[in-house]
Order: structure tokens, then sequence, then C-alpha cells
């Protein structure tokens, strides 16, 4: 059964499956057969870095995992090579992620999909969109109530890395 | 002072929507109890002893008459007719209904007021000098770097999910009476190398568990960088500060633990990478927000003293319930909501629509919270201080004691927290009635008294000249006293004299304290000058020497 998720605020389907999640004995996978090429692969970032050589050459695309005590640093060099970057938020509570993602945009210029995965709820669609996730695994009956959730403020005050107005202090007359 | 356009009211009215459907939700149990929890707490509301606590923002202290009036209805019809002022300048009510909590935000939200950020591991209320743009001691009005922290810090999508709570302080005068060294961040504004204004930058103070005085960070920065250092220092606080331990997660640990020169370099580094972002502030969006705190239009008087002729006890108001205003023929008057019997910072709602009047008749329909929990009018025309002291008199708002001990600062302690150990209004009250003689009062002089109910410290034990702890053991309610605090400018942390004493022994402590400094000290000296000078000792073994005779 597909996963959904909002991205570029709509529901679809996920294209993208994470590698625990992988049905085959990991030494036997591999993306380049045809079931996988259509669907991207995402890799945890401590596999990413130990199996460094295994992955960079795999042909499908390609996404990381982040953990929130993670530098994107770390791997910058990577970031044209991936489609995807997933940050994990273990809890609501968790902050990290939002920082990681506003480097991830802004300061590494990171284009692909930047997702957020793990205790996502609506309430927090607003900040993460702002600070440059587009794509948000959520609890199967939020997906359509979290597609206002975007809209929740229609001003804001900060600059940010949505597509929305950027009302900071010096554009509101 | 700072009035909404229309992006200001659209962002208070759409949270209100906002925590009306999240209230909805978790009461329709869509929402879990530690969901619902993340979410109400950014929103000020805290559920307590007996109810939930909502705390509401004052943005750095700055009251309407229309907003005192809102919130004296909200008391009455919400709570059971009074508020508590706080010492970060906000009003809290402890008996609201949690379903009835959206109606109360709809109702501040039509007085430009709301509860964001009043709480919750976010960007708190921004604090300042209470006589923040009347002090003669001033090199500039804080109070539009108030807001526009303000407006950054507010729904700021990156720092709203921060380690802990993050609180920041703003004066520009010589005087710290914002208790910026002990505040995540302290700005204060100073003059740069070449005479230009700026702003030194302090980081890592804080009270609670772990007191710690705060460290310059930044010695000047030009204040067109103000936003893009704070984002720096937010940002490596956000991601490197500790998230294992509630009781470690304060910057003040980070930065202890990197060492101050290491915090430095980090935040420098990142804000190298983005000083010329567009957080760079321009000379027009200064100018736009000062221009909210033009002063009022004062009329061209000249000084007069209104003393003579007049009653002992308006003279004794007048000289310690008001201040130096730096206009000629104005005052600064400060009402005391410091009644014996009353617990401090508390005010009732027929209080509040009086002092909304008063403002309206003599201070430009404008007040102030002070973060001594008191409130003041800023702009009094000295002539009319005899009429506004009669007023507040017959009001229970004269009481003369602002700076003496009485003067106390006073968390709700166990009578409304669910946190406190011990109670703390009840301690009060005890003093109070202890030292009841002014002439005793006002030849002690300046003396700050702060009081917490736990370790927490809402109440300011630490920096207190004495300070008073609520502590538990077995289950009964001591208190431990410490000696030698401050919260100004000369910042510093009060030393634990010894072990705690019962609650029926904490007044005559006090006056065991206070009758060491009568007798050490140098003519016009202050307590705190005076325990500086000999050291905790002489007092130490006067206060455990009778409590081992009795």
């Amino acid at each position: 059964m597909p996963r959904w998720l909002l991205r570029d605020r709509q529901v679809v389907a996920d294209d993208w499956r994470h590698l625990d999640e992988s049905a085959e004995p990991l030494d036997s996978l591999d993306c380049a057969d045809a079931r996988s090429s259509r669907t991207g692969l995402i890799v945890p970032f401590v596999r990413w870095q130990l199996e460094h050589q295994r992955w960079i050459t795999q042909r499908c695309r390609l996404g990381v995992l982040l953990g929130p005590a993670q530098n994107p640093e770390d791997f910058a060099a990577d970031l044209p090579r991936l489609s995807l970057i997933a940050v994990q938020f273990p809890a609501a509570s968790e902050g990290r992620g939002y920082s990681q993602g506003r480097q991830l945009r802004e300061r590494w210029n990171f284009a692909g999909e930047l997702r957020a995965v793990g205790t996502v709820r609506q309430d927090q669609l607003f900040f993460l969109a702002r600070c440059g996730f587009n794509a948000f695994e959520l609890p199967e009956g939020e997906l359509e109530s979290a597609c206002a959730a975007f809209t929740t403020f229609s001003a804001k005050y900060q600059f940010s890395n949505d597509t929305g107005l950027a009302g900071t202090l010096r554009h509101r007359d | 002072m700072y009035r909404y356009d229309a992006i200001d009211k659209s962002l208070v009215d759409e949270r209100v929507a906002q925590f009306r459907d999240q209230t909805r939700r978790f009461l329709a149990g869509e929402l879990s109890d530690d969901e619902f929890k993340h979410l109400r707490l950014r929103n000020g509301l805290y559920i307590q002893r007996h109810a939930p606590m909502l705390r509401v923002a004052i943005p750095y202290g700055l009251l309407s008459s229309a907003q005192l009036r809102k919130l004296a209805s909200i008391a009455r019809r919400y709570d059971r007719g009074f508020g508590h002022v706080t010492t970060r300048q906000n009003m809290q009510f402890n008996w609201p209904k949690l379903e009835q909590v959206p109606d109360i935000l709809a109702e501040l939200a039509t007085v430009e007021m709301h509860a964001i950020q009043t709480s919750g591991n976010c960007i708190r209320n921004v604090t300042s000098d209470h006589l923040a743009g009347v002090t003669p001691n001033e090199l500039e009005d804080p109070r539009p770097w108030c807001e526009i922290i303000r407006q950054w810090s507010t729904f700021h999508p990156e720092f709203s999910y921060l380690p802990r709570k993050f609180k920041i302080a703003v004066t520009g005068a010589t005087q710290d009476r914002a208790a910026s060294m002990v505040h995540d961040v302290g700005v204060h504004i100073v003059r740069g190398p070449g005479g230009e204004l700026g702003f030194e930058i302090i980081a890592g103070g804080g009270l609670g568990r772990t007191p710690i005085i705060g460290q310059v960070v930044r010695e000047f920065l030009p204040r067109e960088h103000l936003l893009s250092y704070l984002e720096a220092i937010l940002r490596i606080y956000n991601l490197e500060g500790r998230r294992d331990n509630l009781h470690k997660a304060r910057i003040k640990i980070l930065v202890r633990s990197l060492g101050v020169e290491e915090f430095r370099r980090r935040v420098e580094t990142e804000w190298a990478r983005i000083k010329d972002s567009r957080l760079r502030l321009e000379e027009t969006d200064i100018a736009r927000v000062r221009q909210f705190f033009a002063p009022p239009a004062y009329r061209n008087l000249s000084d007069s003293d209104p003393t003579p002729g007049r009653s002992t006890a308006f003279r004794a108001w007048y000289r310690y319930n008001t201040a130096a205003h730096k206009i000629p023929g104005y005052r600064v008057v400060y009402v005391s909501l410091k009644k014996p019997g009353v617990a401090p910072g508390d005010i009732t709602d027929v209080q509040m629509d009086r002092l909304a009047e008063l403002a309206d008749q003599y201070s430009f329909g404008e007040l102030r919270a002070t973060h001594t929990q008191n409130l003041l009018f800023a702009d009094v025309e000295q002539t009319a201080l005899f009429e506004l002291w009669q007023a507040l008199e017959r009001a229970g708002l004269a009481t003369p004691n602002i700076g003496t001990m009485t003067d106390m600062i006073c968390c709700p302690g166990l009578d409304y927290c669910s946190l406190a150990n011990a109670g703390s209004i009840d301690v009060a009250r005890r003093i109070n009635e202890r030292f009841d003689d002014y002439d005793y009062l006002y030849d002690l002089g300046e003396l700050q008294i702060k009081m917490s109910g736990c370790m927490n410290a809402c109440g300011h034990h630490h920096i207190g000249h004495i300070g008073i702890l609520g502590v538990d053991k077995s289950g009964e309610e001591w208190y431990q006293i410490s000696i030698g605090g401050s919260a100004g400018e000369d910042a510093a942390l009060g030393t634990v004299i010894g072990p705690s004493v019962a609650q029926d022994e904490v007044a005559e402590t006090i006056a065991r304290l206070l009758a060491v400094y009568v007798e050490s000290r140098h003519p016009e000296e202050r307590f705190l000058d005076t325990v500086r000078r000999i050291g905790v000792k002489p007092f130490k073994e006067s206060v455990y020497a009778a409590l081992a005779a009795a």
C-alpha cells in the first residue's frame, strides 16, 4: 500500500521509500532494478556515510535521512547528487530540523525535495514550510485538513523560504 | 506606543482562530494531552493547581488605558476579579476556564493584545526598562528596538521549538532596571568607537536551578545588524543547546560548557554568513518603528516642588513613589501593587478600571508594568501629583514603599502554582506585618527582597539583596535565605547564609539580618553594599546564634 503524503500542497502517493522499509535483503538491494528505478531510495545518514561508495554509484534517485544531531555540512559535497533530504522529527518538541532546513536551503542552496518525517502534525506545517520544507509525512487522517495549515497566517514578520509574502519591517507600507 | 497595522491585526486574529481550532480538536479527543500542551503553552496557557493560568503579553510593559480596561473586564468576566503582574511585565489570570480561553484571546485581540509566546520553548515577550524614554540617564529609548525584536521573534518559523524558553531584555540607560544580566540575551544600547549608537550583546544569563550572570558576547554591534546577530545566536542555540535534560537546556548551560570564547566564535562564524542578508535593518525600518515612540505632547513647564504645605503621607509618597523625568515639570509615578495584606503584583478589576481613568486624565492614556511587579504612569505633571495621590490613595494604590523592603518581588507560590514547593504570598504577608513601621523601612533605605516558591526562581530570589527560596522539607514549607544578590548593572548572585528556616521564622530572620546591617553600616550605605563590604559571616552568625538559642 503506498504511503500518501503532502508535497507542494498536494496529497500525492509517495514515490520514495526509506531503506528500512525495504522488503528485500539489504545485501541484494540495488535500486537499478525495474521496480525501484521509479522509486527513490532514502538512506539514513549514518549508512550513507559508512557505505558511501555503494550509494553514490547507484543510478536511481537518492535521498538522505538526517537526524536532529546531524550536520548538513558533513555531506555538503554530496548534495548535488541528492534529490531529496528527509529531516527526522523524533518528537513534536524537536526543533533542530527547522534550522537544518533553513541551512540546507539558504547556505547550501539545496533545491530538491525537503521532507519532514517522524512526529509531524499539521500544527507544525506553517513553520516548517517557512523553513524550506515542501513535503510532509503526516498521519493519514490529517492529510486533507493539513493543506489549510499553510495559510494559518496570511502575513508574516520574517523573510523565509516558502513561496509566500515576505512581510518584514521594511515591506509593510 | 506601537499601534497595530493590518499585518499585526491579521496575525493576532488568525492566531485566535488557530487556537480556537486547536482547543476544539483537544476537547474532541483529536489531540492528546501532550500534543495540546505544546500548542497551548505557545498561547500562555498553563494547567495549574486550581485552574488553567493564562499569561497575557504586555510587550515591554507598555499598556494603553483601553487595554487595561479590557484586562479589567476579562478579570471580571472570566476570572475572579483580579489579575497578577509578573516579573516579565506580563499579566496573569489564575482562574479562566479552558474552553473560554479562545474567547478571552478574541477579546484581547480587539485591543491589540494577545498571549502569543508568553510560555513554551520559544522567544518570550521582550522586556525593557520601565523608565524607557523618560529617564534622564538614557543614551536612547530602547522601546523601538524592543518592537523590532517583538516583530522579528513573533512566530519566528525557525525558533518556535527551541530547547527551552528564551528571554531577551533591552536597556538604554546607565542603570539596569530590566535585570538584563540574568536574561538569555541582554541587549544594551552603547556608544561605539566613533560615538555612534549600537549594542553590547550579553548572553547566557539566567536564574532557575543554575543561576548565572550573562557574559559579553559582543562589545559593540552596529545597529543595523541587531536582527542578524540575534538570529545567529538563536541558530547556534537551537542546533547545539541540550535537549536531553530539561534542567540543562537553557542557553546559559551551552555558553558555560563551550566557554564564552568558543560560543562567540560559533556565533560570529554564523553571523558572517547572514549579516548582509535581508535581516539587515535599513534606516527607514528603524525610523518607521521609532515614530510610534515619539514623545507625547508635553507642555512647556518648569520644575516645581509639590510638597510644601502638604501632609507627611503625601511627602513620603512623593519621595518613594515618584521618580525624576527628563522633561521639566513632569514626574514618573509608581503605582504600588505591594499593599500589605495583598499578594504582591495583584490588582483588582476595579483598580484596573480606575487606573485606566487616571491614565487618561493624568498621563496621556498610557501605563507601564514594571519587572518589580508594579505599574507606573510615565508622564505626570508635577502640579497634578497631589490630586493623583489622593485618587490613588482612595483606590488603595498609593502604598509609599517603592524601592523599600516591602516592595517585594514574589511569585504566586504554592497557592497557585503547581511547581511550587512552598507558599510565598503568606510569607510576604508576615514580612509586611513584622515590618509595619514606615520610619524603620525608610531608615533601611533601598532594599530588594525577592522570593520564589521553588528553584525555578520566578521571584528572582538569587538576585534579591535578600533572597528567599521556598523548599520542601519532608512535606513542610521551609525557606532558604540568601543575601548580597543584585539585579542591576552590578548584577550578582546572592550567597545562601545557611540551613533553611521554618515559615514562622522567616520574618524574624530578616529582622536579624537587618539588625546586623543597621549596626554595621556606614552613613548612606545600602544593605547590599554593607554585605559586600563586611561579607556574609556576621549576618550568618547572628541568625544562627539566635536560632540555636530559641
